[in-house]
């Protein structure tokens, strides 16, 4: 549990997926305008990386690794080359899949969601943290736990600048710095400001 | 009396002004624009906000950043030309995952030559060669330029968007690792009595927040150069 926890404080605040890996920095830089948009992104964001992290971990774990077919009687095959291919169509999926259960069961969270939603398939985050967890030999549980809380970490970071953003309304920016300019030091100082939880342990 | 006064004319020959003087010429003046746009004022990182992601992850050494820099051009020429090609085969409903389909087969090749000739950059540039896939640039050029345009042009375009990404990474990837460890292509640069003097490299420049503040500065300065403001 101890593991968990610690891994999970890793993936939300030391290695935050979008302030040391800089993925997801498009729809971050997009989105970030409005506070409620903001929020509404971030939730469905945490929803679908929970969901398509352990599938693409089952993905390579039973079809993609070398030797992963050996459950089906082919321990020679390798078809380590399809799975950027297999990746991004379960990320595909699971967003076209998600708009459609939402759709049906929530028709007023799938308003508020319902134009950003799409968006997910192409937001790097997603297809970074699969990749990520294949890179690391994560188990089954610990991609569950990676896949949530890089999502949280991502929401966390999105939310935070929407609200930063809002503020700078007030403030006379030069010209040629407004909206990406201003952005990107705004998170240059949040990223250095995540930095000083590095190094924390939970034991 | 117009004739009799046009009939003199063409014993003169013409004058070498009146008509473009015939070269050979590879770009027409439409392709020429199409290609160099994206270098400078439409730059697809600084102008357009696509690519932003591996921009920033694979710059803190020239190497990395000039693979990256190729890989994506290559990819984004032959993707823009593919889909231009398909362009008018493709069903407007499934456009997006024909296009991801399309895209992520050419990543997978680049990613396979990468591994098979440049091993160890390959390595280091880890999942990022992956996340060509998601780079917004290919995406946006495919949807916005190469659903409307013949092939020629829409490879020009892309290729025209890869060396404008490529240029952004080099520029990023020259001040990281100048700054952050002293070194330039492996190269040591920073004369030794300079560190005698008590110069010390810039950790942060190699860390994400280096990359964030170089990028910001780097936007401030090509925006104020071509005079271009978002509203806030």
């Amino acid at each position: 549990m101890e593991h968990y926890i610690n891994l999970a404080v890793k993936s939300i605040f030391v290695e935050n997926i979008l302030l040391a890996y800089f993925l997801g920095m498009c729809s971050f830089l997009a989105i970030s305008k409005r506070v409620q948009t903001a929020t509404g992104l971030g939730c469905a964001v945490v929803f679908v990386m929970t969901l398509t992290t352990p599938i693409d971990w089952a993905i390579q774990t039973y079809l993609c690794r070398p030797g992963a077919l050996a459950w089906a009687g082919l321990p020679n095959v390798d078809l380590s080359f399809l799975t950027f291919i297999a990746f991004i169509a379960v990320i595909a999926a699971v967003v076209q899949l998600v708009e459609m259960i939402i759709d049906r069961f929530s028709p007023a969270l799938y308003s508020a969601l319902g134009i950003f939603l799409p968006l997910i398939a192409v937001n790097c985050a997603v297809l970074g943290a699969s990749l990520l967890q294949v890179e690391r030999g994560l188990n089954l549980g610990e991609s569950v736990v990676f896949g949530m809380c890089s999502g949280i970490g991502w929401a966390l970071a999105i939310i935070a600048m929407s609200a930063i953003r809002y503020k700078m309304r007030y403030s006379n920016v030069p010209p040629a710095l407004r909206g990406l300019g201003i952005t990107m030091l705004m998170t240059g100082l949040m990223s250095m400001a995540f930095m000083c939880f590095s190094g924390i342990q939970l034991k | 009396m117009i004739q009799m006064a046009a009939a003199p004319a063409p014993q003169t020959p013409p004058k070498p002004a009146a008509q473009p003087k015939p070269r050979l010429r590879l770009l027409s003046g439409a392709d020429k624009r199409t290609f160099m746009d994206p270098l400078s004022d439409n730059n697809p990182i600084t102008r357009q906000v696509l690519g932003i992601c591996s921009a920033l992850a694979v710059t803190t050494q020239v190497r990395t950043a000039v693979v990256m820099a190729i890989a994506v051009t290559v990819v984004t020429g032959l993707s823009s030309l593919v889909i231009s090609v398909m362009r008018n085969a493709i069903p407007s409903k499934i456009r997006i995952i024909v296009q991801l389909s399309v895209i992520a087969s050419l990543v997978i090749v680049a990613d396979q030559v990468l591994k098979a000739f440049v091993f160890d950059i390959s390595r280091q540039l880890s999942v990022f060669v992956g996340l060509i896939i998601t780079n917004c640039i290919l995406m946006g050029r495919a949807e916005g330029f190469a659903m409307q345009n013949p092939p020629w042009r829409s490879f020009l375009d892309g290729i025209g968007n890869g060396f404008g990404y490529s240029l952004i990474l080099i520029i990023i990837g020259a001040f990281r690792e100048v700054l952050g460890s002293g070194t330039l292509l492996g190269f040591h640069v920073v004369p030794k009595a300079l560190y005698a003097a008590g110069y010390a490299n810039m950790g942060l420049m190699v860390l994400a927040p280096g990359a964030f503040i170089l990028l910001g500065l780097l936007v401030w300065a090509q925006r104020a150069h071509t005079g271009y403001a978002e509203e806030s």
